[in-house]
């Protein structure tokens, strides 16, 4: 039996709230389109998703879903996923929500390697709070609270996950429908924690006050700026100025902490 | 029979919690509550049910609601500090109608404080700790026996009004030591989540592909606006306000000839205890109201009492919390004064007793 993307979305809700030419749409599209080539069960599956424009995708799967609290899904999740072992959970969440407020909840679902798929929906800027500085926006680019460049660094969020734990990590954007589709399964199917990070354009705040309006330019510019992870490794670090590595970073094999749990509690009861 | 043991105040919280059928805690190491989750983190893979410590008191509530949702009745511990963090998701559990329950051994003062020394000043953090009209239920309790049995009424009640219910115990209960005998299976009774009753209230896994938001929503769990809003706003309040007066709580002690009233709880109970028994003893017609549950507060018993009495006295280990509640609840039958103790020592009965005796002696006058 085939399905069809459109079991695993509440079609009734659309259209969705987000700006025209907003990146989440896609995503959010992907990753019905994963659900349905994986043919889960919509009743297996738990979405979760935080605070801000990401956290409203939340409301558009025909699945068990939950909208928390601002940074704290992952946490809500980690609950939620020991509770029901059975569930596949996946969180969708904002780059401030995942890496600002909720930074700590991400490094350290990351190093317990709980079976959750994470979908962070980068687009380099709190949208829903009105364009203000994120920890994932470029230095030297706009914000309404940068208003003469930001004088920060951001977080690498594939780096970051790798470094903290995540054995299943991705990047790739908004621009490759495909991809997104092909990644988020490999995260569903892969056991631990999977972190899909998806750039994305905000035109309405990102754009309009870092000179580029038009959403399809920014789609052109996310393509432009991104480079296959094989061609990545092949270029000099002067070819690498200013260039994103796209790509499948990571996929390893470690004890995930749900299946290690339980583990420990049979042993507990056997003797 | 003789099934007495020594069980100290944090063990029977968390004994009290796996009879009452918790299956999920999700905590933080923090004085003086730590010792219910090194409990449970031995006793909890027995049962199969799940102990784990979290990387802070946000993601341990914010677990607890999750696994709330995944079907399974759930807790976290804290104190003072970790009560605050909590906050913001406490008010999620309550506008959400999450079953759950949040133990908050109460230590002395702001920020870091005394950590290891009792006090009662989480009083109106526990009522109003988050932001918005929310509805809430704050269970205490003064003996260790005593702590077991308001755990398993915090998760029936959590489980019977779909709230988080909060249990306020402090330093001093949580590390005592005392001779008891705790109830054994069937004693108490226990309420299962409603799901398994009538499946009106599913959790996550049940194919009812439930939406769940902190934003105002209507029955269906989606974004709702103005009279709607409003709607769901008193009608989250009101299921508690409602049945006000099948939630509250106390014991009353003398009081049908009581001229001098004295409203405690928690630990300080137990020097009230003490004091009202000797005062009794000399002839002084003191009265007792022991509140077990402070949250819905007692309104009524208070204004009735307050009528026939000539002073209220209400003794806390702060500078004056839920006095202002026994205030407004007296209604100016009668004055209302406070003993507080703010030092990280517990309220004597020597002073509960110097202090009726001096008051008597200015009131009769």
């Amino acid at each position: 039996m085939t399905r069809d993307y459109r079991q695993y979305l509440r079609v009734e809700k659309l259209p969705h709230v987000w700006c025209p030419g907003c990146g989440h749409g896609i995503i959010t599209h992907a990753i019905a389109n994963a659900l349905a080539e994986l043919q889960l069960d919509p009743d297996t599956i738990a979405v979760l998703g935080g605070i801000g424009c990401s956290g409203r995708a939340s409301f558009l799967f025909q699945t068990d879903a939950m909208h928390t609290t601002h940074g704290r899904a992952v946490a809500f999740a980690t609950g939620l996923k020991l509770a029901r072992p059975d569930l596949h959970v996946i969180v969708v969440m904002g780059d401030g929500d995942a890496l600002g407020i909720g930074g700590n909840h991400f490094i350290h679902a990351c190093r317990r390697n709980i079976d959750l798929t994470a979908v962070i929906y980068n687009n380099a800027i709190y949208g829903q709070t009105g364009g203000q500085l994120a920890p994932t926006t470029p230095t030297e680019k706009r914000s309404t609270t940068s208003p003469y460049g930001n004088v920060e660094h951001p977080f690498d969020i594939a780096r970051l996950a790798m470094a903290a734990g995540a054995t299943y990590v991705a990047r790739t954007t908004s621009f490759d429908f495909p991809e997104i589709v092909r990644f988020v399964k490999r995260g569903i199917a892969h056991k631990g924690f999977s972190v899909i990070e998806v750039l994305t354009q905000c035109p309405t705040y990102y754009g309009r006050l870092n000179d580029l309006r038009d959403p399809s330019q920014m789609l052109y510019e996310l393509k432009s700026q991104t480079v296959p992870l094989d061609e990545y490794h092949q270029m000099t670090p002067e070819e690498r100025a200013g260039k994103i590595p796209i790509g499948e970073f990571l996929c390893e094999e470690r004890a995930e902490f749900v299946e290690s749990y339980y583990r420990l509690c049979q042993l507990g009861r056997s003797g | 029979m003789n099934n007495q043991e020594l069980v100290q105040g944090n063990e029977a919280c968390a004994r009290g919690a796996l009879y009452a059928g918790c299956r999920f805690f999700a905590g933080y190491p923090i004085t003086p509550s730590s010792e219910i989750m090194e409990y449970l983190a031995r006793e909890m893979p027995k049962v199969g049910g799940v102990c784990v410590q979290l990387e802070d008191e946000i993601a341990s509530i914010s677990a607890v609601i999750g696994a709330s949702w995944g079907g399974v009745k759930a807790m976290t511990a804290t104190s003072g500090p970790g009560f605050s963090l909590m906050q913001e998701n406490i008010g999620y559990a309550a506008i959400t109608e999450t079953p759950c329950v949040i133990v908050d051994c109460q230590r002395w003062g702001p920020s870091t404080g005394q950590p290891t020394k009792a006090a009662q000043g989480d009083v109106m953090q526990a009522r109003w700790g988050t932001h918005g009209d929310h509805p809430v239920i704050v269970l205490t309790a003064s003996w260790v026996r005593e702590v077991f049995e308001m755990t398993v009424l915090a998760f029936n009640l959590a489980e019977i009004y779909r709230v988080p219910v909060i249990l306020l115990l402090d330093e001093v209960l949580a590390h005592l030591r005392e001779n008891v005998t705790l109830p054994v299976a069937g004693e108490l009774q226990v309420v299962e989540r409603v799901e398994k009753t009538n499946g009106s209230m599913p959790s996550f896994g049940a194919g009812a592909r439930l939406m769940v938001t902190g934003m105002a929503h209507d029955e269906t769990g989606f974004p709702v606006q103005g009279e709607k809003a409003a709607q769901l706003l008193k009608r989250i309040v009101g299921k508690i306000e409602e049945h006000k007066e099948r939630l509250v709580r106390y014991q009353g002690f003398y009081l049908d000839d009581a001229d001098f009233l004295i409203v405690s709880y928690g630990i300080t109970s137990r020097a009230v205890e003490a004091a009202v028994e000797r005062l009794r003893a000399g002839g002084v017609p003191i009265g007792w109201l022991d509140l077990k549950i402070l949250w819905p507060f007692p309104d009524k018993p208070i204004r009735e009492i307050a009528s026939h009495v000539k002073d209220i006295l209400v003794p806390e280990l702060n500078l004056g919390q839920l006095v202002r509640e026994v205030e407004r609840a007296a209604a100016g039958h009668a004055p209302v004064s406070h003993l507080g103790r703010v030092d990280g020592s517990l309220i004597t009965p020597e002073e509960i007793c110097r202090y009726v005796r001096e008051k008597i002696a200015r009131v009769c006058l």
